[in-house]
């Protein structure tokens, strides 16, 4: 690894979302900026990056296509070789009008009744998950459920959703992890591996136009814009948004899960006794927990409320300080399992609300379910690492097992 | 009780559908809609405030 920034100094004016401290104490630091009169961060590094932390803030960028492009999604040394409207992973990265245009083809296969389907299927591999984790002495065994069981469940549900080798399951996480955490690295470093990504995908979309069968690569392939096919450049761009935005965000939303049940004796025993306050439970850790922090690049220079921005700086848009904001979220910084309003912006505000999050919440929904219905009691117990970047969601999670059901 | 929805304002967030699938259907887009003409019974009043008090786009509404 070769980060070419070092140790943030300052958060107001040197800030750093990929160092790991700032994942560690994220709900710290964003209450301080919260709190303080200047809720805006900068800083030089990337070319250039702003961070909002209030709700009020990241909604009215989230809404603002006219002043802020999609076209950059996630901060990094770089930018995006594939202009806007269209961006390097539609439709994600594009900007209206196309982006509605290549927003309505991925809807129907990720719409609420498509991905209930799904169920049995992300249910039997997470039992499949806990079954290997193998005999387990209740008060002494200590299993990873980062490792042993989160980061399996999204990268294997994606993988057979695409139609791409499960057992590829590894590489797929080193693709994610290099695009989301490697964000501080030379600029020809991250091309490196941005061309590993794009010629191992090359490689799949051409056995799926030999091979057509019933899965989303072939359906991108099969399908028209005003009666022509998609070009291969928006084919894979679409596969590296559905690989890379549904494995890490997805794992560490059930990790972080579980990591609050694990400190939290009380929320564990309610959910264990009373499994239909999920419904509630569900977005509350969606709210308190939320992992996806997204990024827009600046179009031209613009005055935001006092900030000089400059055309091409970074914004962060934190979805996740924007849910802890006590100015729009009563008793904010509490989990409150059956919390009745709530309103939190987990998938993004706006017109580029996650397209899976039909799928993300029933994973995590199976997850925790699964996971608390054959360990009843646990509790973290060792050391705990977090993700750095935008992804925000423990990476080693070490939980001693108290019983088993 | 009436419930409705925005369809300018929802974007398919899905939380009126998981909440209360009596007053609210999706369509293949993800996009919300309401049942019949949207009138609430009395015992479902609960849900359609619950509907409300959930959407992140503030795309629901009740007319009483």
């Amino acid at each position: 690894m070769t980060d070419i920034y070092g140790p943030v100094t300052d958060w107001q004016d040197d800030f750093d979302h990929a160092v790991p401290e700032y994942n560690e104490r994220a709900h710290e630091i964003w209450a301080e900026f919260q709190a303080s009169g200047c809720p805006v961060a900068h800083s030089d590094r990337y070319g250039g990056l702003w961070a909002p932390f209030t709700h009020e803030l990241v909604h009215e960028i989230a809404y603002d296509t006219d002043h802020f492009t999609s076209q950059g999604v996630v901060v990094n040394t770089g930018r995006p070789l594939i202009e806007a409207p269209v961006g390097p992973a539609p439709p994600i990265t594009s900007d209206p009008p196309f982006h509605n245009i290549a927003r309505r083809l991925l809807l129907p296969p990720f719409s609420p009744k498509v991905i209930a389907a799904w169920e049995p299927e992300v249910r039997r591999l997470c039992r499949d998950l806990l079954d290997r984790m193998g005999e387990i002495t209740p008060g002494e065994s200590v299993v990873d459920a980062a490792i042993q069981y989160a980061q399996s469940i999204p990268v294997n549900v994606i993988a057979r959703m695409l139609g791409f080798p499960t057992e590829d399951e590894e590489l797929f996480r080193g693709f994610v992890h290099d695009v989301l955490e490697r964000i501080n690295e030379p600029v020809e470093v991250r091309m490196e591996f941005m061309q590993r990504l794009d010629d191992y995908l090359t490689a799949q979309i051409e056995e799926h136009r030999e091979n057509p069968r019933d899965d989303l690569t072939s359906y991108l392939l099969g399908v028209e814009i005003e009666g022509q096919k998609l070009s291969i450049e928006h084919v894979r761009g679409s596969i590296v948004l559905l690989l890379v935005a549904g494995i890490d965000t997805t794992w560490s939303a059930i990790g972080s899960s579980i990591w609050h049940l694990g400190t939290h004796p009380d929320d564990l025993r309610r959910l264990v006794d009373e499994p239909e306050v999920m419904l509630f439970a569900l977005e509350e850790f969606l709210r308190a927990y939320a992992p996806v922090t997204m990024a827009r690049l600046v179009k031209d220079d613009h005055d935001f409320h006092g900030c000089p921005m400059k055309a091409n700086d970074w914004v962060l848009l934190p979805f996740p300080a924007a849910n802890r904001d006590p100015a729009q979220f009563d008793r904010a910084t509490e989990f409150i399992i059956d919390r009745q309003e709530n309103r939190h912006g987990a998938f993004g505000l706006g017109i580029h609300r996650c397209l899976g999050s039909n799928l993300a919440r029933l994973e995590l929904k199976v997850a925790v379910e699964e996971f608390v219905a054959r360990f009843p009691s646990f509790a973290v117990d060792g050391d705990v690492t977090w993700s750095v970047g935008q992804i925000r969601g423990p990476r080693r999670l070490p939980v001693r097992v108290d019983s088993v059901a | 009780m009436r419930v409705t929805v925005d369809s300018e304002k929802c974007q398919g967030h899905n939380r009126c559908f998981a909440l209360a699938p009596e007053l609210f259907d999706v369509d293949d887009y993800g996009t919300a809609v309401v049942i019949g003409d949207g009138s609430v019974p009395a015992e479902l009043e609960e849900k359609a405030r619950l509907a409300v008090a959930n959407c992140p786009e503030f795309a629901i509404g009740i007319e009483e």
